[in-house]
């Protein structure tokens, strides 16, 4: 129990952050982070060696966001495969530059309400392959692995996942932009 | 090279460590088009600031308690 603890002291926080971008609300993404460790737990005598603990912990921990999900959208079937064949952003379509310094337009605590108002609005397919390979540093074949996809899948979400994002903040970061984007921040 | 292949190779300029004739020739597309090299930099600028602005911090009192409900409920398993 001592060693497992360690574990999850090391990665708690990794795995509440992802639990969180995929749930969108904290209370959920609590009971996630509970769930997948003790499921984890439970299951540690089938962990394999071959890949690493926090691959597989953050494997159990998307299915369990991902089924968080579906319970509160009253059954509905949630899974990383949702949307994805849309074709938004797989072509950019706004080409303006941004401004020098994009973050000098805005405070701190405003910056992180466009950020998180921002990457909210990409289906969870696109959001969890960003977080995973972007934010979290997983390499591409760990995302993969996490995530039951292959690597051209994982590879062809992150580029339509990272156009996505770089166009919806083309209007908050355009160059020239002196004040607020015109619709404001919630 | 065209504007959508550039795109499709876009991982391998975000990568520093990738080097070879695939990064000269999408160098060299760089060199003559403004909206990839555009599209490029503001991708990675994209990258950076998701990186630098944790969005869902864990206050130390929330890691606390979420830290010793984790433990509870292992050691209440029948494991």
């Amino acid at each position: 129990m001592a060693a497992f603890e360690k574990l999850v002291r090391q990665y708690e926080r990794q795995v509440f952050r992802i639990a969180q971008h995929i749930v969108q609300n904290r209370e959920d993404a609590e009971d996630v982070v509970q769930d997948a460790f003790l499921k984890a737990y439970e299951k540690l005598d089938q962990f394999q060696g071959n890949s690493k603990f926090y691959t597989w912990l953050v494997r159990i921990a998307v299915n369990e966001a991902l089924m968080r999900l579906r319970k509160r959208r009253t059954g509905r079937m949630v899974s990383i495969d949702e949307d994805v064949e849309t074709e938004e952003g797989s072509m950019p379509r706004d080409l303006a530059d941004w401004s020098p310094d994009p973050e000098a337009l805005y405070g701190r605590s405003e910056m992180a309400d466009i950020l998180r108002k921002t990457i909210q609005g990409l289906p969870p397919g696109f959001r969890v392959v960003f977080v995973l390979r972007d934010v979290e540093g997983l390499s591409t074949e760990e995302t993969a692995e996490s995530l039951g996809l292959s690597v051209p899948a994982v590879k062809s979400r992150l580029l339509r996942a990272r156009l996505q994002l770089r166009e919806r903040l083309t209007r908050y970061f355009r160059k020239g932009t002196r004040g607020k984007a015109q619709d404001g921040v919630k | 090279m065209t504007c959508t292949e550039f795109l499709q190779q876009l991982d391998e300029m975000l990568d520093p460590a990738i080097a070879g004739p695939l990064r000269a020739e999408l160098q060299q597309h760089l060199r003559c088009c403004e909206h990839c090299e555009i599209t490029l930099n503001t991708t990675r600028k994209t990258i950076e600031i998701y990186r630098k602005h944790e969005l869902y911090e864990l206050p130390d009192d929330l890691q606390e308690r979420l830290h010793e409900a984790i433990l509870a409920r292992c050691r209440g398993c029948a494991k």
